[in-house]
């Protein structure tokens, strides 16, 4: 326990209590009165931070605390109960948001400065009144997690629950997701659904929803009218510029967090985005050659091979990762070459190893942009010659998700090999059109 | 004779913002404004909700409007932390430690552990939708002859963006002035005296000016007084500009109060009640149909209408000067702003081309008793009734007394409405930014190196420099002790410095608008006369110009009106031509022509020579010709 949580057991403080602390500095007293806020995670724990009156918080060194007195205990939180769902509009058509982490909504405690998930339909309604406007909306949780923590049995988690939903009657599903792995998920979706003819969105957010710029609430309005479009795939919804003027829909499997922190961070990479959504409501399709709604019904193919590697090459790479990750049992390797699909040759050895024994080693490139070809110069046919999978213009993440979903089919390279090279759900592209790169 | 204000319960508080010379708050970018705009952006800001599933109606409404805001960018000068698309940086270091310094000065306590929150804002002017504001330091105070007044918060905070144009559907914000530093000092409302008030401002003026670290000119500074007499009501004046302003706007608003009260005890007298004040319009446009009133004439051609309303009692109140100049109608009429350009009342009538007879008829139409008076406006209906209902809306308040608002200063010592007061804005913890212990070492360390006092540097001036203490006063005053020493470090005389800072340049300030003259300007003027290209003479009239045309140069100017300096040939050509001209009278008293021959000599070269110069050449040329 830290120096706060010992000196607040000793005084009997708890969190909310309204207290009148003095602290002797150089001799002077100095009073401060307010409430108690939780110590911040990170801290050394050598303060004890109070919210003033005037709603400023200031952090008081514990050692020159002389005398610390209770006004008030906290008083029980206001419990305040929200509806879960709302009555449906005849009319409309009817979308899930399935949340998986990742806020959409936010409500800010301004007593305690606390920001919390805001994620039944009554709250959205008052958040985003807009989506209740094109759709009836149901919310679902389905799990509160980080998307950095994300693996692959939440994948089979999100795509039976999308499946349910889909084919319970839901004209569209809207999955909430954190923005960091958002791209795998969607790749992981768009493999995992099949016969998918109705549109499944994800979406996120790249500032905090509880800022008033939050780029959440244009992005949740967006997909929902995607989400009741005339379009039957997987897709992430985002912003597709600085200004709150458009987002763009991106193919599941072509799509990737290309920024840390910009709204417009999402873009469709060797492709173009299926469309543009403005802020008052047009959708401007961007190609003609993207599945439409039907009516079949969706399945989930969930078999999944979790022991796959994505491992990037760069100059003095060492073999001996290779050799780590065939000594451990992994049974799939995505490598994000150098240029058109290399390594340095010095590990080509172990490449063939692996592929001796049975591991599909599968090559995409680190430039991201661009179509892998192995046979123009001799490292690539070196490693063709090794058995390496070259997996054309794929993205390396959207390889490695596919490879997994390979896998639990089936361990035989042949069939590895031409299950990657075939197009499932729009990850490669056959030829490569010039306004694809930087977009 | 002076008010007895501690018998009226006067009461005024401080509060003082003042942009720091560091890089912005949360991200090394210059904290410089531009011109230029290289890109634009637009925004929608949204409400937030509380924990209660609370969102601010008022917000809500204006949201649903769908407004837009535009800000504008420049490549140098602008970055992703204040386009609100990357965390914030670590606080300025030093941004904190002059919060520190001036924490010191202040007398008042640095807190242990800065915490930065984050306050609502959602007018467009901070692109995140809040501001990022932490007390640095608290308890301070100022001891003045009228006794001491508190200082219980100095926070350091992040300033707006620009205004550039605001409008019902979208506003324009430039991006520039977003994320300065700003120090934010407030004080207790224990001023009690209208000069009290400028001596605790000259104090924390000092304060601030002595880490040297502020930013000097126009809009780098921002003064606000609050400001309430017993039975009236807690005002904000924002944007006092000059420290010399402050007790003439107290008094003003002291003296603004009172006549309010006086209003509203002769509205009491008369028996006038809120009710009373009914959204009744009265359409009198036929009456003004041949109006000689140019106004309503125009109006009434665009297909607008006269309506009037009718306030119960208040004859001759509406016309009651409440401040030099401004009467409970020009509040009305300032209200009203919002949707017309002014409006009639009954007080200032017949006059503006409206007859007696049409006032007749109104008071007719509207049934008017002695006591009660009207107003009217001409516009297109829905606008006027708009209008009238604001109207109505102040004539309730001055039943009620003095209306809590926010007001902003004018220049002659009056304020005028400027919007209702604001209500406690929302704010939650920064969690992008960690909180920041403030150790003893640097505490220590702010505290043995506290930088020195203005007073301390007017008497260091005198020491050091040997300029008249008066000058010195001046200079270290109206902030221009900086470029004074700049000035020094680049080569010129303390004396001159502080004669052409000091002496000319206020000498010209009711000629021309000496606050178009940059520090720019002045350093490179005196650059031309430190390498001889001009005089000292010439530097009155190169100011001069500068002030009526900023965008151009010393140079330029100097070269256009011909006060470059002549080479020393040149000079003793025109001296000789001069000496020759006047020969007679150098051959009658010799030396004793020099006045004479001065005058007609600088006559011709003020401003193109130096007048040390010109007098040995004249004497020389005395000599010569009377030998």
């Amino acid at each position: 326990m830290r120096k706060v949580e010992l000196f607040m057991k000793e005084k009997g403080i708890e969190i909310g209590d309204y207290v009148e602390v003095v602290e002797k500095e150089n001799g002077t007293r100095v009073i401060h009165r307010g409430l108690v806020m939780p110590p911040y995670e990170l801290s050394k724990g050598e303060t004890l931070t109070v919210k003033l009156d005037n709603g400023y918080n200031v952090g008081i060194l514990i050692d020159q605390i002389v005398e610390v007195r209770i006004i008030e205990k906290a008083k029980p939180r206001e419990e305040v109960s929200f509806k879960e769902v709302l009555p449906k509009k005849p009319g409309l058509p009817n979308v899930t948001i399935i949340g998986t982490g990742g806020t959409i909504a936010s409500k800010i405690d301004y007593k305690t400065g606390a920001v919390h998930a805001a994620f039944t339909a009554e709250e959205l309604a008052k958040a985003v009144p807009e989506i209740f406007e094109i759709a009836n909306i149901t919310p679902r949780v389905l799990f509160n997690i980080m998307s950095e923590d994300m693996k692959p049995e939440y994948w089979k988690k999100m795509a039976h629950e999308v499946a349910k939903a889909l084919n319970s009657g839901e004209d569209g599903v809207i999955i909430g997701h954190g923005t960091d792995t958002m791209g795998y998920s969607a790749a992981a979706l768009s493999f995992m659904l099949r016969e998918l003819e109705k549109p499944v969105i994800f979406v996120g957010s790249q500032r905090s929803s509880d800022r008033p710029s939050s780029d959440a609430a244009m992005n949740l309005i967006c997909s929902t009218r995607m989400a009741v479009e005339d379009f039957g795939e997987v897709a992430v919804v985002m912003h597709g510029e600085t200004s709150d003027t458009y987002c763009l829909a991106h193919r599941g499997t072509k799509v990737r967090k290309m920024h840390t922190s910009r709204r417009d961070a999402f873009r469709s990479i060797n492709d173009v985005p299926i469309a543009k959504i403005w802020y008052d409501g047009r959708v401007e399709y961007l190609r003609e050659d993207y599945r439409k709604r039907g009516e079949s019904e969706v399945w989930v193919d969930d078999k999944l091979e979790e022991r796959v590697a994505l491992i990037k090459v760069y100059p003095g790479m060492n073999g001996e990762i290779i050799d780590f990750l065939v000594d451990k049992g992994y049974k799939g390797i995505v490598i994000e070459g150098t240029g058109l699909g290399h390594t340095p040759n010095k590990i080509i050895p172990t490449i063939e190893r692996a592929v001796e024994e049975g591991i599909a080693v599968c090559m995409t490139s680190q430039c991201l942009y661009g179509r892998v070809n192995l046979n123009v110069y001799s490292t690539g046919r070196k490693l063709l010659k090794a058995g390496v999978i070259p997996c054309e213009d794929m993205l390396p993440e959207t390889a490695y998700v596919k490879l997994i979903w390979v896998l639990g089919k089936t361990q035989n390279l042949e069939e590895v090999r031409k299950m990657m090279l075939t197009n499932y759900a729009g990850e490669i592209t056959p030829y490569t059109r010039f306004d694809t790169y930087l977009r | 004779m002076e008010l007895d204000y501690k018998a009226l319960g006067l009461k005024v508080g401080l509060e003082i913002h003042r942009q720091l010379d560091t890089k912005k708050l949360f991200s090394p970018v210059p904290s410089e404004l531009h011109e230029e705009v290289d890109f634009t952006f637009e925004r929608r800001l949204r409400p937030t909700m509380s924990e209660l599933g609370e969102i601010d109606q008022a917000a809500l409404e204006e949201f649903k409007k769908g407004r837009v805001f535009v800000y504008e960018g420049n490549y140098k000068y602008s970055d992703l932390v204040y386009m609100d698309e990357e965390p914030p940086h670590l606080p300025d270091e030093e941004a904190l430690k002059v919060a520190l310094q001036i924490t010191y000065l202040l007398n008042a306590i640095p807190v242990d552990e800065v915490h930065f929150m984050r306050k609502i804002v959602i007018d467009g002017s901070n692109v995140s939708g809040f501001q990022r504001t932490a007390i640095v330091g608290m308890n301070g105070k100022v001891d003045t002859p009228w006794g001491s007044v508190g200082i219980p918060t100095i926070c350091l905070e992040e300033d707006a963006c620009r205004i550039i144009e605001q409008g019902d559907r979208r506003a324009i914000y430039r991006l520039d002035r977003l994320g300065i530093p700003l120090i934010e000092i407030a004080t207790t409302p224990d001023i009690h005296h209208p000069e009290q008030a400028k001596v605790v401002a000259k104090f924390i003026g000092d304060a601030l000016r002595a880490t040297r670290k502020v930013k000097r000119g126009l809009g780098t500074i921002r003064q606000d007084l609050n400001v309430s007499i017993k039975g009236g009501a807690r005002i904000e004046i924002k944007g006092v500009q000059e420290l010399d302003m402050i007790p003439i706007i107290i008094e003003r608003e002291v003296q603004r109060q009172l006549n309010l009260l006086r209003i509203k005890e002769e509205l009491e007298k008369r028996g006038a009640k809120e009710e009373e004040l009914k959204e009744e319009f009265y359409d009198v446009t036929d009456i003004f149909s041949n109006t000689g009133s140019k106004i309503i004439a125009r109006a009434l051609k665009k297909g607008s209408k006269v309506l009037a309303i009718k306030l119960p009692k208040f004859r001759g109140l509406i016309g009651f000067e409440i401040q030099p100049g401004r009467r409970l109608g020009t509040e009305m009429a300032d209200r009203a702003k919002k949707y017309v350009k002014g409006i009639f009342h009954i007080d200032e009538l017949p006059n503006y081309g409206i007859t007696q007879e049409e006032v007749d008829k109104v008071i007719e139409k509207l049934n008017l008793g002695e006591l009660d008076a009207f107003v009217l406006v001409a516009a297109e209906e829905d606008i006027a009734k708009k209008a009238l209902r604001e109207v109505l809306q102040r004539a309730k308040e001055a039943i009620r007394g003095v209306p809590e608002e926010t007001r902003r200063a004018l220049p002659d010592g009056n304020t005028q409405y400027m919007r209702p007061l604001p209500g406690k804005a929302r704010m939650y913890p920064e969690t992008d930014i960690p909180p920041i212990f403030i150790s003893e070492e640097l505490k220590r360390e702010i505290l043995e190196n506290l930088p020195e006092y203005p007073q301390a540097r007017v008497e260091r001036y005198v020491k050091e420099y040997g300029i008249d203490k008066s000058l010195a006063q001046t200079l270290v005053d109206d902030e221009k002790d900086e470029l004074f020493e700049e000035l020094i470090a680049m080569g010129v005389k303390p004396s001159l410095a502080a004669s052409i800072l000091v002496v000319v340049l206020k000498g010209l300030k009711k000629e021309v608008p000496i606050e178009n003259i940059t520090e720019e300007h002045i350093k490179d003027a005196f650059k031309l006369f430190l390498n001889n290209r001009v005089a000292k003479e010439a530097f009155e009239e190169i100011f001069k110009e500068l002030a009526l045309h900023p965008e151009k140069t010393p140079l330029q100017v100097a070269e256009e009106k011909g006060l470059t300096l002549l080479s020393e040939e040149e000079v003793e050509k025109i001296v000789e031509k001069v000496v020759r001209e006047n020969i007679d009278v150098v051959k009658a008293r010799g030396m004793g022509a020099m006045g004479m021959l001065m005058g007609r000599a600088m006559a011709k070269l003020r401003g193109k020579a130096d007048g040390k110069l010109v007098s040995q050449l004249v004497r020389k040329k005395i000599q010569e010709f009377s030998s």
